[in-house]
């Protein structure tokens, strides 16, 4: 039976020879994540199952990342709990304020996790390690619980959606954009209980924090996970952060796929997602004149430092409009270290920013840059639901790191072009 | 299984920031979760909702984090059960792990009017609108599925052995 990417690890880590769509498996998992927001819930639950310790002290990870460091008394609780959790159970990979990062920028960047791995994370965006060749999705705090327990998770084997990528993007587009462009066109459930397989002599055009970004968006569409091949880009980003040694699985060349799309990434122009879906795109030319007040440049979606130098190149020398408020949040410590070896937090302050710590905060409207009533924000964030980044009747704007920047010096959504 | 309530209907993509917002996921109290569910699209839904109540939507219902906070709320708040045309593919994994029982049905969903009366007995496959005396057919969870919510959620379900 021929299978596609997602098939072939599945049935690997599942022990079996083949699988196919609609099957239901239990599949050994490589590692189980969690955060400070699902992880105290997924504790209660785990300390009901009566297990003395978890399955891999090595394999189950939690970082400290929605609402630390601590927004609030109730926030310092959760984080206490997952804390003390990790004390009593010699947890290796805990990463709390000083060493940690959001989520799905610091277990790449750790070498946590490696092509051909199974990762169970409880926090939707878990399907950004798709980008390296891993399956990565994610589930609840209960998956996340049993997960501890026994390192073992049950799937429904996933039809699959193939994305078939030609040519090369344009200047100031990057993965951001592809990814907004590929919602607006199949819609926030295009892809539902599905993968989707990017494929293509394209994918080498796109660098490894470009499909970051877009595995990262996949649940947006609904999707399980968002895979891509592996090449040697990939093996030299996998290589230079872990020993490990991993499998490349490709697809079986007469793998079925419900639907092909084929993607010309040189045809693809800044995309910004208007409120209040994912899916309502549109080009930088098709914006029209929208004012903002504020601008966020970070989250586990766009705060790699390939981002932070996108926005640094459009903030240099410049200032940004007097009435917006620009909050860029590095993703991890080493690119908040890299970023201020190299100037970028310099150019950023000269310009009228403020830089923060690690934190995935006004992303989901937890705290650091909440919204009034009326305010309007562009983000490199990947949600722009009601309410998502504050009051129900503020809205936000999804975009990548080069428009967020050019916005900010504009006062009003801008594409790079128009500022520099 | 068989669940009796008033409908309160809703859209497509009500996601999971709406069910329960972010800024409450400080914490992981049931009941405090549950005071604050639908705040964000329904400010009177708190008020409103009564024990049994079904939940009535359009597609991609759950949409967004993974938060299990969302079917929680949910559960918590009274409804006991949520009829839907598509649930996102978390939340629906979720509700069967917390044992929030959901189904998907057009026929259902487009046969259901706020404040319709909604008998469903999900072992048979139908539901029923006691309003309009309609009825509808709903597939019913694969077997795998349906021994985790028999069995009381997915903690229950390995604690009994079910899963190893």
């Amino acid at each position: 039976m021929a299978m596609t990417m997602t098939q072939k690890i599945l049935a690997a880590h599942a022990g079996l020879d083949s699988v196919e769509a609609g099957q239901l498996i239990l599949v050994n998992v490589d590692r189980v994540l969690g955060n400070d927001i699902t992880s105290p819930v997924a504790i209660k639950e785990f300390n009901k199952l009566g297990v003395k310790d978890v399955y891999d002290k090595d394999k189950v990870t939690m970082v400290m990342d929605h609402f630390a460091p601590n927004k609030d008394i109730k926030a310092a609780v959760q984080c206490k709990m997952c804390r003390d959790f990790c004390n009593e159970h010699e947890v290796t990979h805990f990463y709390d304020v000083g060493r940690m990062g959001i989520e799905h920028a610091l277990l790449p960047e750790k070498g946590l996790v490696v092509p051909g791995d199974v990762v169970i994370g409880a926090d939707s965006h878990t399907c950004t390690y798709g980008a390296i060749g891993a399956f990565s999705t994610g589930v609840g705090s209960t998956d996340m619980a049993c997960g501890m327990a026994t390192g073992k998770a049950w799937f429904k084997v996933p039809s699959a959606i193939k994305f078939v990528l030609k040519g090369k993007l344009n200047p100031w587009v990057s993965g951001k954009d592809v990814i907004l462009h590929i919602i607006g066109k199949i819609g926030v459930d295009g892809a539902l209980y599905q993968s989707m397989e990017f494929v293509g002599e394209g994918v080498k055009e796109l660098t490894v924090y470009d499909r970051l970004t877009i595995s990262n968006m996949a649940i947006e569409a609904g999707a399980k996970n968002g895979i891509f091949e592996v090449d040697e880009q990939t093996e030299a980003y996998v290589k230079a952060h872990s020993d490990r040694p991993f499998v490349a699985y490709k697809a079986d060349e007469d793998a079925v796929y419900e639907k092909t799309y084929e993607i010309d990434l040189s045809k693809i122009k800044s995309t910004i997602a208007f409120p209040h879906l994912p899916e309502n795109t549109r080009t930088v030319d098709e914006v029209g004149e929208v004012k903002i007040d504020q601008v966020v440049i970070g989250s586990c979606t766009n705060g790699h430092y390939k981002d932070l130098e996108e926005a640094a190149a459009i903030l240099k020398g410049k200032k940004i409009a007097k009435h917006v408020r620009a909050i860029i949040i590095p993703a991890t410590q080493d690119i908040y270290l890299k970023a201020l070896q190299n100037g970028l937090l310099t150019i950023f302050i000269e310009a009228g920013c403020v830089v923060s710590t690690p934190t995935c905060g006004p992303c989901l409207g937890g705290y650091m840059g909440i919204l009034a009533a009326g305010e309007r924000a562009v983000a490199t964030t990947n949600r722009n639901f009601v309410g998502r980044m504050g009051d129900v009747k503020s809205e936000v704007y999804l975009a990548s790191p080069a428009v967020a920047a050019a916005s900010a010096i504009a006062g009003k959504i801008a594409g790079p072009l128009e500022v520099l | 299984m068989i669940f009796n309530g008033k409908a309160i209907k809703y859209g497509d993509n009500v996601d999971t920031d709406v069910i329960i917002p972010a800024r409450y996921l400080n914490t992981s109290d049931k009941k405090e979760l549950a005071s604050h569910c639908m705040e964000d699209i329904d400010k009177d839904f708190v008020n409103k909702v009564e024990v049994g109540n079904v939940m009535v939507a359009g597609y991609n219902f759950g949409c967004g984090s993974s938060r299990e906070h969302a079917p929680l709320a949910i559960k918590e708040s009274g409804i006991s059960l949520v009829v839907a045309r598509s649930f996102a593919r978390i939340f629906y994994r979720n509700s069967i792990n917390i044992g929030l029982a959901i189904v998907e049905s057009d026929e259902a969903v487009d046969g259901i009017a706020d404040g319709d009366k909604v008998e469903a007995n999900l072992t048979e496959g139908v539901i029923y609108n006691r309003t309009t005396g309609k009825s509808f057919a709903v597939k019913p969870f694969p077997e795998f599925i349906q021994k985790i919510i028999e069995g009381g959620g997915l903690i229950e379900s390995i604690k009994s052995g079910l899963i190893k």
